[in-house]
């Protein structure tokens, strides 16, 4: 029998018993289809998540106060607890680290803003001149905040755009004076529009010298220092520089934490990559089960179709010929399964993406084919016993069965 | 030489544990383009001896020389090779493939056996053409009668052009009129020199054969020639 001989006599036996093989293929392609929708919504998660932080800018180093564990970057650093105060002072200082481009130190509360009798609660955001640079924000209107001394409390503010709509409206907001909080201050521009980044909406915040910030609300500490290095390549040594200068200004004890986006980044593409896996790990169980659907379903074949195999058997037909023809149908039974199943898996991501726009639910390759390998693998591999059967069927009994 | 040669053939099937002797010291001889009838009642052993002869089963003693050759001792593919090349069988039951054509029911030993499509085709037509099939070659078994399934199925059983055909009650599941005419097919067929063996217990076809195997309980009780032999 040659190979082509073999599979359009699988074909015809395939397509002789359409409900047998429609029900096959339906649950086949469930298992492919769950694979690829739900490695298609972990990478999405993944990518998401990667989206974001890479929003933050590309040289960027994170001090927080605090250190809550010695090796490596978790999820724990960040959210530490501050037993000593991360202060302007020290930010100024991690500017002598020669892989240190720009500094600019973030303080953040909550307040009230009020413009002609309109209030409502706002965001405030400390910072310095240099954060506009180091975040890539562009300005819509006047200037951003004067590069001054850190340690000077100037009453200006910038505001967020969608902040700006609501308090003005069409009215012109530069040079009006603002309360924010017990302060009254001037305002010197509007950010152009930028929308989310890592959860802090730009759009509704204001932004105010970081000294003004901490009078506001009291404070000596520091939430954040984000330090820029000079280049991609000198992220390591100026973080490095960056501990070595805290750990002298804190007599040798180094009680803040130094994350590099990179880190982070890398953190959370480990962790959603991993989730991913698990997701379609679980789904290929599915691909498991339907492969023993597969061995079934030949199974009752092998013992619907006895006395043809008799027959085949009468004309002259070796067991291999047998063997293959029935092991040429699970594969092609399969293979058609694994196909529906990734147009249906397909079908589902872009109703994912269509329903989720933020979410880039695309299936990543390595799912996609290996949903399609453990499909034909499986359905082949539980396809070898049922085969098996049919070829060592004794003729004469296998003839006289009607 | 003759054709078939069978010497002291023993075939015991074991039901429970009571052994039942199918065949029992089984000798004859077949020359080729004979005409055969086994005859005898249900559960003498003829269907065991054409299963033998077909090399579907194996005797548990004595030799069976096909053309000379022992082939009790084949490997089970060597076997399946001379029945396809040497060997045609015709059913009862006509066991057609429910859901091929006429014209790929035919074509089925010439698919195993590895001829090419192309050259199939030709050789599955004029078998068609010659059993006055040429009309049905596209139709599947269930829409045909039972006279033009069996002629589809002694079609398959000559397109590999075998020397000896088999025919377990072909014409059992036919009416009288179309049973005529499958056994005259037969028999043109032997007229061309194949060597046809039927199983029957119809005496009214085993009286057309030119010798008869008469069987009981297993053993051959007598062997008929047509010049001996009434016709009943």
């Amino acid at each position: 029998m040659t190979p082509a001989d073999t599979l359009r006599f699988a074909t015809r036996a395939a397509t002789g018993y359409p409900l047998r093989t429609a029900l096959m293929i339906l649950a086949m392609s469930i298992g492919v289809a769950a694979v690829v929708v739900l490695t298609a919504l972990g990478d999405g998660a993944r990518r998401y998540v990667v989206n974001e932080f890479s929003a933050l800018g590309s040289n960027l180093i994170i001090v927080l106060p605090g250190r809550s564990e010695t090796g490596g970057v978790g999820l724990g650093s960040l959210f530490t607890s501050t037993p000593r105060d991360l202060t302007v002072r020290d930010a100024a200082a991690l500017l002598r680290a020669p892989d240190v481009q720009r500094i600019t130190p973030l303080t953040l509360g909550n307040s009230e803003i009020a413009y002609g009798g309109r209030l409502r609660e706002v965001l405030v955001l400390g910072t310095s001149a240099d954060y506009l640079g180091i975040r890539g924000y562009r300005m819509a209107l006047g200037r951003f905040l004067p590069r001054e001394d850190l340690e000077r409390a100037s009453s200006v503010a910038v505001l967020g755009a969608t902040l700006r709509d609501e308090l003005f409206g069409i009215e012109p907001a530069v040079g009006r004076m603002i309360r924010v909080g017990d302060r009254r201050l001037r305002v010197i521009g509007v950010l152009e529009k930028s929308g989310q980044g890592l959860g802090m909406n730009t759009d509704e915040l204001v932004v105010v010298p970081v000294a003004t910030a901490q009078a506001m609300f009291n404070t000596n500490t520091l939430f954040r220092v984000m330090v820029e290095a000079r280049s991609r390549d000198a992220l390591a040594s100026a973080q490095r520089q960056v501990e070595d200068i805290m750990r002298t200004r804190r007599d040798g004890e180094l009680d803040i934490t130094v994350i590099t986006q990179d880190a982070v980044l890398g953190t959370f593409d480990r962790i959603l990559g991993a989730l991913t896996f698990a997701v379609a790990g679980i789904a290929a169980i599915s691909l498991a089960v339907a492969g023993i659907l597969v061995m079934n379903v030949m199974l009752v074949a092998v013992t619907q179709r006895t006395a043809e195999i008799g027959l085949l058997k009468a004309l002259g037909a070796t067991g291999r010929n047998i063997r293959l023809a029935f092991l040429a149908e699970a594969a092609l039974l399969s293979l058609a399964g694994a196909l529906a199943g990734l147009a249906l898996g397909h079908l589902g991501a872009w109703g994912l993406r269509l329903a989720f726009p933020v979410l880039p639910a695309w299936p990543p390759d390595w799912a996609v084919y290996a949903g399609l390998g453990t499909a034909i693998v499986t359905g082949v591999l539980f396809g070898v016993m049922p085969a098996r059967r049919a070829a060592r069927l004794d003729p004469v009994q296998a003839l006289a069965k009607r | 030489m003759a054709q078939i040669e069978l010497s002291g053939i023993e075939r015991v099937f074991t039901l429970g544990d009571s052994e039942v002797h199918a065949l029992h010291a089984v000798t004859v001889a077949i020359e080729a383009g004979e005409y055969v009838a086994v005859m005898g009642p249900s559960g003498s052993g003829k269907s065991t001896l054409l299963n033998l002869l077909g090399l579907l089963d194996r005797p548990n003693a004595g030799t069976y020389r096909l053309e000379g050759r022992d082939v009790t001792t084949l490997t089970a593919d060597e076997q399946a090779e001379v029945r396809r090349n040497r060997i045609g069988f015709v059913f009862q039951s006509f066991h057609l493939v429910p859901r091929l054509t006429a014209a790929e029911n035919i074509a089925l030993p010439l698919m195993l056996a590895g001829v090419p499509p192309v050259e199939r085709g030709p050789r599955v037509a004029e078998a068609l053409k010659n059993f006055g099939l040429d009309t049905r070659a596209n139709h599947r078994p269930d829409e045909l009668s039972g006279g033009q399934r069996q002629r589809v199925a002694i079609a398959r059983a000559t397109i590999m052009r075998p020397a000896l055909i088999l025919a377990d009650e072909p014409t059992g599941n036919l009416d009288r009129a179309t049973g005529q005419d499958v056994t005259a097919l037969l028999e043109s067929l032997n007229a061309s020199g194949v060597t046809l063996i039927v199983v029957t217990h119809d005496p009214v076809m085993g009286g057309r054969a030119r010798r008869r195997l008469m069987m009981e309980d297993g053993a051959l009780v007598g062997d008929l020639r047509a010049d001996a032999a009434s016709t009943a």
